[in-house]
């Protein structure tokens, strides 16, 4: 081990998994997991791969501004001064024509946004937006219209449960360390994990029961487990008298959705449903049903993940010991952060995205990605014309990106602030290159769960290149932008004080462990009296007056999927070990060592019939775009469904090891980048057909 | 006399290859090189779900190490203390006999240098008293590093538990 340690926060994900780094002589010697969070030194392999980003020479180095056309790859490199006088002189003008709000910001979300979050609410624009598009925002609008809580206002007490039943959630591979390890900590500990997916994966491989479910049928199932638990008065009698609303419209609304109904929907057999409802009903209140990580599947998905919000609530699931724990903040105790937003004024002007007037049951809160470029082309409901797209890749990740990008052309001024050569941000105008994780302190952030405290990102090794922090870079394009008020520090430690101030504790306390607990033990809210529902009833509601009164049901009936054509697949996307969001960890030098490019898994009796054999050359096409990847054939994948890896057909020939590799799922992706009810773009939408390239 | 053994639990490995990568950033090994390796089998259908086996192949650190015994120069040790057996990477000419020698092509060839290199359980992390990298940074904590006895014990041990008809 090294002679210095660090306790920090890993980003090769967006698991933000606590680490500590070994350092020797300001070289990342080994990065470990934070034992003293985890039970171990436990770190996932993208973690372990973490310290070869530091001295990859791959990314952005000094700021860039462009030198050619978009997109052309030319670039002029910078000084600091040159580069944030460009993109200050650029929003200023774009202010003085169009006012603040046409300037809009986006992150990929997620607990260390202060900076940004900050920056474009002193300049006066309402419109900070992240990734959640294409990740969670069906979730998270579900749960907060049902139990009032966000996506993550919950921690799953896995080591506790009795039963997991996970949607498609593929917990054991797209892996966040201590969730992964927790599962497993169940399943010794006798847990049923019980997969539900349209492709076997690792996380079925550890199941006690795996059901390869008909594509897009998921509500069908998830309503007739909740009408056989409550046929067979299977719920949780007291917790459902006491914290819900609507129970009797939930019950007449899943009559006709019998086990037979859902066996013809889903393919499972009604046997399987009927026991998998009464093993639930046995295990509660200790049952987890997984809400979601990435949800962005369907149009309905909103209503399904509000079914399986529903069914923990039957369950009596939360705040109950196996069950889904609410989170408590600093703030619960008395004790939270002192925050940069919140000395500044909110701005009255209406959303870009219509979260709150065109879309009013949506949450502002992460907001709509995928609206900025039909906003763009039409300028309605006002236009914008300046995005600044910190470390999030919306090129790299949002449906039919040359439809986004037509769009982005629009814009007066593109900027990009990574520690990547993004997609976005090889079409922007200016390259802002950050700090990588290793290199730099960002602010406190709240632990929220059962025992609330504060964690730290801090700086293992100094910087390698000509790159700076977020608490930097805001603060001095705040600086020119007139309101540099709002960023009340001169550095870091400044600011981590003026955070921690009143709390009883400084910036040497995280020394030791890496984090504060403000908490000995887990605290648990009393389940007859204390739990704290946001809802307007302060309960779970199956029924929702707020969704109502603006016209959005709180139940929809269930539709059968979009009919797939002859000769078509159902295309879907998701994650491994190795690799998470392409852009972090595709070019990643020991990563893209063991995973460098995607394969099309498809069922061995669909290959036979289209003469595929195992490494065969395909082209995927949907909608004139095609793209070529090898195939992989198995018998355990769902026949309708072609699967790949996301993240890879990287388009940036800087990135040498990734650049060309592999195939694009979201170019294939052709007009999915639009508004579910949900707020998710409908991804698992797409269609494709299939054939070898001779 | 072989001290060391890694024991992996088959019930808690993902296959996540994190053991490979804690190995490569420890070691600095280049590319092609891999100190220990996951080997995936299956998958195989078992009561009901298709199940994988994810074979860990670290080296086995043998008694009679025949990678030993090939090498022409003296640059492959067994350290008399414990049984580890590691490569002294100066006394290596590069000649591959080890590779040749080794029924589980363990040693590996590193590029950069022309040399072979080996897993070597990470003989500086033991004589500090820690553990090698692959079994420290495991996702799940499915490799323990305990003695070949105390292996056979835990084994033991799991099959009692899994036979038993007294479930907890």
């Amino acid at each position: 081990m090294g002679s210095k340690r660090v306790y920090s926060i890993c980003a090769m994900c967006t698991g933000r998994c606590p680490i500590v780094v070994d350092v020797e002589d300001n070289e990342v010697e080994h990065i470990w997991g934070n034992p003293y969070l985890l039970g171990g030194y436990n770190l996932c392999p993208r973690g372990a791969a973490g310290k070869t980003l530091l001295n990859d020479s791959e990314r952005p180095k000094t700021p860039l501004i462009r030198d050619g056309e978009r997109g052309s790859g030319k670039w002029r490199s910078v000084s600091w001064d040159e580069a944030l006088d460009y993109v200050a002189d650029n929003l200023k003008k774009v202010i003085d024509n169009y006012g603040a709000k046409s300037v809009v910001l986006s992150d990929r979300g997620g607990a260390i946004t202060e900076f940004e979050k900050a920056f474009i609410a002193a300049i006066g624009s309402p419109n900070y937006f992240n990734h959640h598009a294409t990740c969670s925002n069906s979730i998270h609008n579900a749960h907060l219209s049902v139990a009032g809580l966000a996506r993550n206002g919950v921690t799953y007490d896995y080591k506790n449960a009795k039963y997991l039943v996970s949607f498609g959630r593929n917990l054991l591979e797209s892996l966040v360390t201590g969730e992964a390890k927790n599962v497993i900590d169940m399943i010794e500990n006798g847990g049923k994990l019980v997969q539900v997916d349209v492709r076997w994966n690792y996380t079925a491989a550890k199941a006690d029961r795996f059901f390869m479910i008909n594509p897009g049928t998921d509500y069908a199932l998830a309503l007739a487990l909740i009408h056989v638990i409550i046929r067979d008065s299977l719920y949780d009698v007291d917790f459902v008298q006491r914290w819900t609303v609507g129970f009797d419209e939930l019950s007449n609304f899943v009559k006709p959705y019998t086990p037979e109904f859902a066996e013809k929907e889903t393919g499972i057999s009604a046997a399987d449903i009927v026991k998998l409802a009464h093993d639930v009903g046995n295990a509660k209140p200790s049952v987890i049903f997984h809400l979601g990580w990435m949800t962005a599947w369907y149009s309905n998905d909103f209503y399904l993940r509000r079914a399986i919000c529903s069914l923990n609530a039957l369950l009596g699931t939360y705040e109950a010991k196996g069950g889904l724990i609410i989170n408590k903040g600093p703030g619960s105790l008395g004790k939270p952060l002192k925050s940069l937003l919140s000395q500044i004024p909110k701005s009255n002007e209406p959303r870009f995205d219509g979260c709150g007037t065109k879309y009013p049951h949506l949450s502002g809160q992460w907001g709509l990605a995928q609206e900025l470029a039909s906003v763009l082309l039409t300028d309605e409901p006002y236009p914008v014309r300046a995005y600044i797209a910190f470390r999030h890749d919306p090129l790299a990740s949002l449906p039919d990106p040359d439809y986004i990008r037509s769009a982005y052309k629009k814009l007066d001024l593109l900027v990009s602030i990574d520690i990547n050569f993004s997609e976005t941000g090889w079409f922007s105008d200016v390259i802002l290159p950050e700090d990588t994780y290793l290199e730099r302190t960002d602010h406190v952030i709240a632990r929220n769960g059962s025992k609330p405290g504060y964690i730290l990102r801090q700086a293992a090794v100094q910087r390698r290149f000509d790159t700076r922090p977020r608490s930097w870079i805001f603060k001095e394009l705040a600086n020119r932008l007139g309101v540099g008020q709002y960023f009340p520090y001169n550095n870091i430690e400044e600011l981590i004080a003026w955070q921690l101030d009143g709390t009883g504790y400084s910036l040497e306390d995280f020394n030791e462990k890496g984090y504060i607990d403000l908490v000995d033990k887990p605290i648990m809210w009393d389940r007859v009296d204390g739990l704290k529902f946001k809802t307007p009833s302060g309960k779970i509601e199956f029924i929702s007056k707020k969704l109502e009164d603006v016209g959005v049901p709180s139940f929809i009936p269930y539709e059968k999927p979009i009919e797939l054509k002859p000769g078509r697949f159902r295309l879907v996307t998701s994650k491994c070990a190795l690799h998470t969001q392409g852009r972090t960890t595709s070019n990643n030098k020991l990563l893209n060592e063991y995973v460098s490019e995607n394969h099309i898994y498809i069922h061995e009796d669909r290959a036979n019939e289209l003469g595929i054999k195992e490494g065969d050359l395909l082209e995927v096409e949907n909608e004139g775009e095609k793209q070529h990847i090898k195939s992989k054939l198995t018998k355990y994948i769902h026949p309708d469904v072609a699967f790949m890896l996301h993240g890879f057909g990287d388009d940036v020939p800087l990135r040498t090891r990734s650049y060309g590799r592999g195939a694009s799922d979201i170019r294939l992706q052709k007009g999915l980048a639009k508004v579910a009810i949900g707020g998710n773009c409908p991804y698992t939408e797409c269609t494709v057909s299939i054939k070898k390239i001779k | 006399m072989g001290k060391y053994y890694i024991f992996q639990d088959q019930k808690r490995c993902i296959g996540c290859y994190a053991c490979e990568l804690h190995c490569k950033t420890k070691n600095n090994a280049p590319e092609g090189a891999k100190l220990c390796r996951i080997v995936p089998t299956g998958p195989q259908v078992v009561k009901g779900v298709p199940r994988m086996h994810f074979v860990f192949m670290p080296c086995f650190h043998c008694e009679k190490p025949w990678c030993v015994y090939a090498c022409p120069t003296g640059a492959m040790i067994k350290r008399s203390k414990d049984g580890i057996v590691y490569v002294k990477e100066d006394l290596c000419i590069g000649c591959k006999n080890c590779i040749t020698a080794c029924p589980w092509g363990v040693p590996q060839w590193n590029s950069e240098k022309g040399k072979v290199m080996k897993c070597d359980y990470c003989m500086d992390r033991i004589d500090q008293g820690l553990q090698p990298a692959c079994v420290t940074g495991c996702t799940t904590g499915a490799l323990k590093f305990i003695s070949p006895s105390e292996a056979s014990q835990v084994k033991r041990e799991k099959f009692a538990k899994d036979i038993s008809p007294l479930k907890k």
